[in-house]
């Protein structure tokens, strides 16, 4: 099992101002930085906007902006690596999984190097920039490469403890954040694993596996089904590969139905993900939820979701239409 | 002082014998395996025996002692050259030469460095190896590690965008602790690299991007020894040496070949073969 805990910690983290993850990724890359030697960072020329600006302040020798060149900086990040460094290489999701795909495959995955990569920008809330830079295919990506470790942060601190976690973790990482602030919902107690689950509570009726920050819409639509009698739980699936198998077996055991709700396409990320699994281990219905295979467009971010209809009361309509209620 | 077994050898005409019994194993290990890249490994040679044998520390019984220099294969399908040379070494005995290509080899197809220890990265995918040697210079030079690092390229490859990338990196950052060389043979796949994809003026544009350039007759070994010898006291830029080569080098019905690019020896063929090394 993963970890297990109800809502406890909620009415603390409620409080909070909501916060990006990328602006955690950049203080906790600095903490990082002032602990251990052996961290290296590169960007592409965006530097301001994946927030490693703040390590390259502090620590101007140990980073390296690479220019707008993502090929060549996974290369380089690689052969830092092969010296004891522990590079962490950022740029929009975009650029680092798409346009740097082969190196990524050839020099992190299959050299096996330890290579960080931690894209921000991922999904469609980053908004008015439009598709182009709207990242929807980055987890399917990465997850297909052999070696690749996958996650997607739901807030703020969990964004904090992946961080820490994979600078201890030997292998490549690949870590997707957002623009945009989110709110804060795991516990404050809350430590992130690579590869365990966190369940906030099971349902009889219902279950939703989400990333991201469909974790907190999850458990909005999981409170509008509960007040309607569907027992519904939410689990966040920070860890897309490798996936938490013993928590999604045993909430499909559970549960009526599986829904699974993501920041990406619908085809080969978390959806992709959960259902290749269960169908060979628990057949279970399930619904995804995410971006229907298609490419986003200008906007701002809530209009983008409900656009999309990345939102609690798509996950409800298709609960009850899954449950027939 | 270094845990290098190998002493530098700078006698010319030991570096040649060593490049005639290089020359001979990869003809052996094609033929064997019946498929591979004869041109592009044979006309490599001259300028990969000298960098290992000439200018490396190296300790094959310890392959990732921290200073050791790195070299990186960047066109990777010249692989049975970098076996040949690693097998010279004694980083594996002779006779797993024998298993290029087959299955679950560490000789793959192209170089993997999961699979054979000496290998510093897996390369095959063209463009990508002067990247990763950046990445290792300036992971040495944080360390203040004296280590060197070359990175062999194809000139056909020098038509990746990456290639350019990584050299504004290398002048950018003065990574002068790197020597690569383009093994400029002027053949590719589809057929002259100036039919495919002209690459000229090369020496003017890797000047242009900020690099000391040595142009050699990259089979005149007097020529690569002080040419490696010169990349070493160039300080502040990066070093390109451009070695002008024959694709095939040392076989005279291989010689210039197109066709050779990506097939194997005949055994009569490779029969010629070794009367004409051992002759030449």
């Amino acid at each position: 099992m993963g970890n297990t805990a109800e809502t406890k910690g909620k009415e603390q983290t409620a409080l909070k101002k909501p916060k990006a993850t990328r602006e955690a990724y950049g203080e906790t890359l600095l903490e990082l930085g002032r602990k251990r030697k052996d961290i290296v960072v590169l960007d592409a020329d965006l530097s301001g906007s994946t927030k490693t600006g703040k390590f390259a302040k502090e620590f101007p020798d140990r980073f390296f902006n690479m220019g707008v060149a993502e090929q060549d900086m996974i290369g380089t990040a690689a052969g830092l690596s092969l010296t004891g460094k522990v590079p962490f290489a950022s740029t929009f999701a975009v650029f680092e999984t798409g346009r740097a795909w082969d190196q990524i495959r050839q020099t992190v995955c299959y050299s096996n190097t330890n290579v960080k990569l931690v894209a921000t920008h991922g999904g469609i809330t980053v908004g008015e920039d439009g598709a182009s830079h709207q990242a929807l295919e980055d987890i399917a990506l990465m997850r297909v490469l052999p070696n690749m470790t996958v996650i997607v942060p739901a807030d703020a601190a969990e964004t904090s403890s992946v961080i820490n976690a994979i600078a201890d973790y030997k292998g490549p990482v690949y870590v997707r954040l957002g623009r945009s602030n989110v709110p804060h919902v795991m516990p404050e107690d809350y430590k992130f694993i690579i590869g365990k689950a966190f369940v906030f509570n099971t349902g009889k009726d219902a279950n939703i596996i989400a990333a991201g920050i469909m974790v907190d819409i999850a458990k909005q639509a999981a409170e509008i089904l509960k007040k309607e009698g569907i027992d519904t739980g939410v689990i966040n699936m920070s860890t897309i590969k490798p996936l938490d198998e013993n928590v999604l077996l045993s909430v499909a055991k559970k549960s009526k139905v599986i829904i699974t709700a993501e920041e990406h396409s619908v085809i080969g990320g978390l959806g992709g993900a959960v259902c290749e699994f269960l169908s060979e281990n628990c057949p279970t219905p399930v619904r995804r939820i995410g971006i229907n295979d298609s490419f986003g467009c200008s906007g701002n971010s809530d209009d983008l979701l409900n656009l999309h209809e990345l939102t609690a009361d798509n996950i409800v309509k298709t609960v009850k239409s899954a449950l027939k209620k | 002082m270094s845990a290098t077994t190998k002493s530098k050898i700078k006698d010319i005409s030991e570096l040649n014998n060593i490049a005639k019994s290089v020359r001979l194993k990869i003809l052996h290990m094609l033929t064997n395996a019946g498929s591979g890249h004869t041109g592009g490994s044979l006309s490599a040679a001259d300028v990969a025996v000298a960098i290992y044998f000439s200018k490396m520390n190296f300790n094959p019984q310890d392959p990732s002692w921290k200073d050791r220099d790195r070299f990186i294969l960047s066109k990777g399908h010249a692989a049975p050259l970098l076996y040949a040379i690693m097998a010279e070494a004694r980083y594996f005995p002779e006779e797993t030469l024998d298993n290029l290509r087959q299955i679950e080899s560490p000789l793959q197809g192209h170089p993997c460095c999961k699979r054979l220890a000496g290998v510093e990265v897996s390369t095959g995918s063209l463009g990508q190896g002067l990247s990763v040697a950046n990445g290792i210079a300036l992971g040495l030079r944080l360390d203040n590690n004296p280590a060197r690092v070359y990175c062999i390229m194809g000139d056909g490859e020098t038509q990746e965008g990456q290639v350019w990338e990584a050299a504004m990196t290398a002048a950018h950052y003065r990574i002068d602790n790197l020597c690569a060389v383009i093994d400029k043979n002027g053949l590719q796949i589809d057929g002259p690299v100036s039919k495919v994809m002209n690459i000229e003026p090369v020496a003017d544009k890797w000047s242009a991007f900020g690099w000391h350039v040595i142009e050699i007759d990259g089979h005149n070994m007097e020529q690569i020894v002080i040419a490696l010898d010169k990349a070493e006291s160039v300080k502040g830029k990066p070093t390109m040496i451009i070695a002008n080569t024959t694709k095939g080098k040392g076989v005279s019905f291989f010689e210039n070949k197109v066709e050779y690019h990506g097939i194997t020896p005949t055994r009569e063929e490779l029969a010629k073969a070794v009367v004409e090394i051992n002759n030449g």
